[in-house]
């Protein structure tokens, strides 16, 4: 035998006892720490190669920059690599599933991103001539035809960037059409007490005050409350429907006659629209203003925390106030753009401008590739998929976590829980966190205000039965875990890239920019 | 010196016809560590159940109500650099502001400690 | 339906787990007469990837791409090369479906790009702080004058006639229902703007004063004086930056004074995209902060110990504050704010001055050159990428005429301003490292022949 096992090499299994030892780096294999860009980077690094380009003489006379600007270069490796060990201590709804209440996580379909890409609409300016951009124009009427179909409406404005936008574009729509109609002495709009806080605070921003409804023990509006509030000092009602408890407004329709015969106008938070695309429309309901958040029920993503794109359907009453541009198709196929220029004959109550240019380009060409891809059929079976899933959560859940309003039939897309049952010490916020460990994001929490410790959890469609099962699971036990007061729960998550971190320390001594640290002073 | 209570969770001690306002220990529990308290400036006219301070923790923000109308004659700047004043001292230096009293009456009707107690043993 | 996970069989174990006959059922809360009983009418029914692309491929095709032809516009959307990388890293599925980081401990690749982002908006535009992004400058700009308000506790905001005239309306539309008073002017085809008439319209009623740099024509100025004036009548000094790329050649406004600096951040690491999805830059003094709109990241630590960052200062923003909240906004531009701090961290000190230069000069060039064409003529004599053209007909069918010629030769006035004669024959030309000398030439010969 010559040469018997030269390397040395002879595979054998690791001893699993034995405490982790601390790493110098602090990294832990694949969970890797990453520096700031300030820390890592220099002023003088560059990750591009600039083009070579005429030169003319300089024109900045005394404005031109003497002072350092700090900002920090990478090479292209070192970007691509800092950027990407970021994003893996991010959650995603690529990882798993992703139950944040009234968020409608949802899968984002590649498709949108490819199309969105697509030169024609990704390379074009938005003042150039409109000509030369029908394609776009294309786009935006036929996802506003659709987004008007579906919710069963007599307009849309689709300027609006996100849902607080589209939020504040209805109820300036409602401030144009009562002034229009001399009663801008409506000062009142009433929400009730489950509702975003992004309703109290867009009223509130357009001049309105702000008057609470109260909810009924099932969850649902005090649609007698409302109704006795009614006057003439009311500009209207803000109502998400379904709600926030997870539950259909089923008043909504008497609501709705009964804010009309009253003189007012019925805003619909469609956050949740989801649970109801494709089989109801609100319109038929007597909504007057509804934002979409084509970041939820449309699919477009997140990116953690936006763009967001807040389209806003209208009444017949409303839609002359509304918003420019806007686009209108003639008979020969052309589409108008409406804007400054051509309002006073088309549009002469159109109460202005919210935005520069003409809305989320982007997000239109993902909502309008997403509706084409359900269709019709796709669409109903979507908001049937995510109310089966949601109910499905409530009924396995509701034995082991407090459902205040599972008795209060079948839920939407959502599902609430609250703290209730919980021993003194432990929190929602305990769950939440233990989850986290588990694998999973947690669900909305401390929201809706109507419960105490209020856990919201929305699967949405896009999750087999499989995910929820483990889903289930998981949450199930981090529950049996709090009830039990295991004292492990306080300190999770324990597996996170980080442990709980400090919101005080944050909030008392805010430090919102980097700063070198200042140098050692000399020992004396 | 007397001091009384808000069923608001506020806390007045009275001097003559000058006073020192606070919220309770039971209130800064409640809300757990404090991040940020704006006081009323000097010369500020307050009026009795009216907005005077914003206290804040992380995920909450309360109004501060006056619990007696008056004018205020000084903020607690130390609260500007050390919030959490309000959860180790409450009812003492952690104290709001200072103010003259528009009418000592509308001290009728506070509840003095004890009553304080027992309201919030039934919360 | 490639999308939905559920098999029938899936559906019908979950209904018998529910104890509901069917997925119809589960909807009784809806009143009959509000249920539809078929599918939505007109809507074509579920299509194949394939189909789709075709539909939407065609849709494009329509459009005349701006990489296509020689491009010139500007007026407040640039177009910049943005390197592949950017591209590549905002589509990790890590970046690009998570949400608004509310569980930072799972969040800390978003919570650090932020800090990172408000860092480089801050040192960019010279200010102390700035926040994680509005929805675009326009209404960054509109925020910065209700926080004006806030903090002055006046309601009359100036705003230069240089100013954006989409900006101008969103503020104007916006302050019929908010009671703010804002006055607003147009600009005039002039070297120079309107600083000396801005600084005599501050008075002890006005609670800001808002001025574009680079402004809407391209010119660029001072902005100390008006600083100065603006704090001598303790009104604040909002200047709006719609070309950040800017600011790599000249001085930030924080430098110069201002009190709050925003900025529409879509030509660092964001396509034209027709208007949007664009990224809203917010920075302002740190005296400020606690009026500011929009959400904040901030550093602390963890329970080990180890630094990590979390969104803070949240008791100004509408989930807690409700009613009285500093602003209603929620979601913002989360996912154009990582392309712009991709792009600017990829560009540097080095590369941000390097492309500064390199579109300064290639525009003073093309000024050089156009101005040389009978019956155009040079109106800004200082500017950073973009300036003004005054032609010797209305500038609007001429733009009309060149793009048929496939040649979008720049923003006439007239289409920002219809209707105001006094500025008809303003033609604004932005040229940017992605023009060439040849597209330059193109325009200048098509404009010779079109003005002959």
């Amino acid at each position: 035998m010559n040469a018997i096992n030269q390397s040395g090499w002879k595979p054998e299994m690791n001893a699993v006892e034995g405490a982790a030892p601390a790493t110098r780096t602090g990294n832990r294999a694949l969970m890797l720490e990453e520096a700031l860009i300030f820390e890592i980077g220099t002023t003088e690094t560059t990750g591009v190669d600039l083009p070579e380009t005429p030169k003319g003489a300089s024109r900045l006379g005394a404005l031109a920059r003497s002072k350092p600007i700090g900002l920090p270069g990478l090479s292209e490796p070192e970007t691509v690599r800092h950027y990407t060990r970021l994003s893996r201590q991010n959650y995603a709804i690529d990882l798993g599933l992703f139950p944040l209440g009234s968020c409608t996580m949802k899968h984002n379909p590649r498709l949108n991103e490819r199309m969105a890409r697509l030169p024609g609409f990704a390379d074009i300016h938005p003042l150039q001539p409109v000509d030369t951009v029908q394609g776009a124009l294309g786009v935006i009427n036929e996802l506003a035809f659709w987004l008007i179909d579906l919710t069963g409406m007599y307009g849309v404005a689709m300027s609006p960037k996100a849902g607080a936008h589209g939020e504040l574009c209805g109820i300036l729509c409602i401030k144009a059409a009562l002034e229009a109609r001399g009663e801008g002495h409506r000062k009142v709009i009433l929400v009730p007490e489950s509702a975003h806080g992004t309703n109290p605070a867009t009223a509130a921003f357009a001049g309105f005050t702000v008057e609470n409804i109260p909810a009924t023990d099932e969850g649902r509006v005090d649609t007698e409350a409302l109704k006795s509030r009614l006057g003439p000092d009311v500009a209207g009602v803000m109502i998400t429907n379904p709600n926030t408890c997870g539950l259909f407004e089923r008043d909504l329709k008497i609501i709705s006659d009964a804010v009309h015969a009253a003189g007012g106008y019925v805003y619909c938070d469609g956050a949740n629209f989801n649970a109801i695309v494709g089989r109801v429309r609100p319109g038929d309901l007597g909504v007057d203003a509804m934002h979409i958040n084509l970041h939820k029920t449309f699919s477009t993503p997140h990116g953690g925390g936006g763009p967001g794109s807040g389209p806003v359907v209208l009444s017949e009453a409303l839609a002359p106030f509304g918003p420019l541009p806007f686009t209108a198709r003639h008979a020969d196929g052309h589409i108008q753009l409406v804007e400054e220029e051509t309002v006073g004959e088309d549009h002469p109550h159109s109460f202005g401008r919210m935005t520069a240019f003409h809305g989320q380009m982007g997000m239109f060409t993902r909502a309008l590739t997403y509706i084409l891809s359900h269709g019709a059929d796709g669409l109903a079976q979507v908001a049937g998929d995510a109310v089966l899933n949601a109910n499905y959560v409530l009924r396995r859940l509701e034995g082991v976590l407090d459902a205040p309003f599972a008795k209060s039939g079948p839920c939407m897309h959502e599902a609430l829980f609250s703290d209730e049952g919980f021993p003194a010490g432990f929190s929602t916020l305990d769950v939440a966190k233990g989850l986290i460990d588990e694998g999973f994001h947690p669900m909305t929490v401390y929201f809706p205000l109507v419960v105490h410790g209020a856990m919201l959890v929305e699967p949405t469609e896009t999750e087999s039965k499989a995910a929820l099962d483990q889903f289930v699971d998981a949450l199930a036990s981090v529950a049996d875990r709090a009830k039990a007061g295991d004292a492990s729960l306080k300190a999770a998550p324990h597996y996170a890239p980080r442990r709980r971190l400090d919101e005080t320390q944050a909030a008392r001594k805010p430090v919102l920019v980097w700063k070198e640290a200042p140098l050692p002073e000399a020992a004396e | 010196m007397t001091r009384y209570f808000t069923d608001e969770h506020e806390w007045i001690e009275v001097e003559g016809d000058t006073a020192t306002v606070g919220i309770t220990d039971y209130a800064q529990g409640q809300l757990g560590d404090i991040v940020f308290v704006e006081v009323p400036e000097e010369g500020c006219e307050v009026s009795k159940g009216g907005e005077a301070a914003v206290v804040e923790s992380v995920k909450a923000a309360s109004d501060v109500y006056a619990p007696v109308s008056g004018t205020v004659t000084e903020g607690n700047a130390a609260l500007t650099d050390d919030p959490s004043l309000v959860n180790s001292d409450p009812e003492g230096s952690g104290w709001f502001f200072k103010l003259t009293l528009a009418d000592t009456s509308e001290l009728d009707g506070l509840m003095d400690e004890a009553a304080y107690k027992d309201f919030v043993a039934k919360l | 339906m490639r999308y939905l996970p559920l098999t029938d069989t899936d559906r019908t174990e979950m209904l018998r787990v529910i104890g509901a006959p069917s997925i119809d059922a589960l909807f009784a809360d809806v009143p009959e007469e509000a249920r539809l009983t078929g599918p939505i009418h007109g809507l074509p029914n579920h299509a194949s990837e394939l189909a789709v692309e075709r539909h939407m491929s065609a849709l494009a095709r329509q459009n005349l791409v701006a990489g296509e032809v020689p491009f010139f516009l500007g007026c407040g959307a640039y177009r910049h090369h943005v390197p592949a990388s950017v591209d590549h890293l905002i589509q990790r599925g890590e970046f690009l479906t998570a949400y608004t980081p509310y569980q930072p401990e799972i969040a800390q690749g978003t919570l650090q790009m932020l800090f990172e982002f408000q860092t480089q908006v801050a040192r960019l535009l010279g200010t102390d702080v700035a926040n994680a992004s509005m929805y675009d400058g326009s209404t960054a700009c509109w925020e910065a004058i209700v926080m004006a308000r806030r903090v002055t506790r006046r309601a009359k905001a100036v705003l230069s006639g240089g100013l954006h005239p989409h900006y101008v309306s969103v503020a104007t539309t916006m302050a019929k229902f908010t009671g703010d008073d804002v006055h607003a002017s147009l600009p005039e085809l002039a070297a120079e703007g309107d600083i000396e008439t801005l600084i005599a319209a501050i008075d002890d009623d006005t609670s800001c004063v808002v001025v574009q740099y680079p402004d809407i024509l391209g010119r660029i100025a001072d902005l100390s004086e008006l600083a100065a004036a603006c704090q001598a009548k303790k009104a604040l000094l909002i200047a709006v930056v719609t070309e950040p790329v800017a600011l790599g050649a000249i001085r930030s406004p924080g430098e110069m004074g201002a009190d709050i600096v925003v900025g529409e951040g879509q030509s660092i690491g964001v396509g034209l995209q027709f208007g949007g999805p664009y990224v809203g830059l917010f920075g302002c003094k740190e005296k400020y902060v606690r009026q500011m709109p929009g959400r904040l990241c901030g550093e602390t630590v963890d329970a080990e110990g180890k630094r990590g960052f979390v969104l803070t200062l949240s008791t100004r923003e509408q989930h807690i504050r409700r009613e009285k909240a500093t602003s209603n906004i929620c979601t913002n531009s989360g996912l154009c704010a990582l392309a712009f701090s991709i792009h600017m961290t990829l560009l540097g000190e080095k590369g941000l001055r390097g492309l500064a230069e390199a579109n300064h000069l290639a525009a003073s060039a093309a000024a050089d050159r156009l101005a040389q064409v009978p019956g155009v003529e040079l109106v800004t004599p200082t500017f950073f990428n973009e300036f003004t053209l005054k032609l010797s007909r209305e500038a609007r069918p001429i733009v009309r005429e060149l793009a048929d010629r496939r040649i979008l030769a720049g923003v006439s006035l007239g289409r920002l301003y219809p209707g105001i004669q006094a500025l008809e024959k303003g033609l604004v030309v932005a040229v940017t490292e992605t023009a060439t000398a040849e597209d330059v030439e193109t325009l200048a010969t098509a404009l010779e022949e079109v003005l002959a």
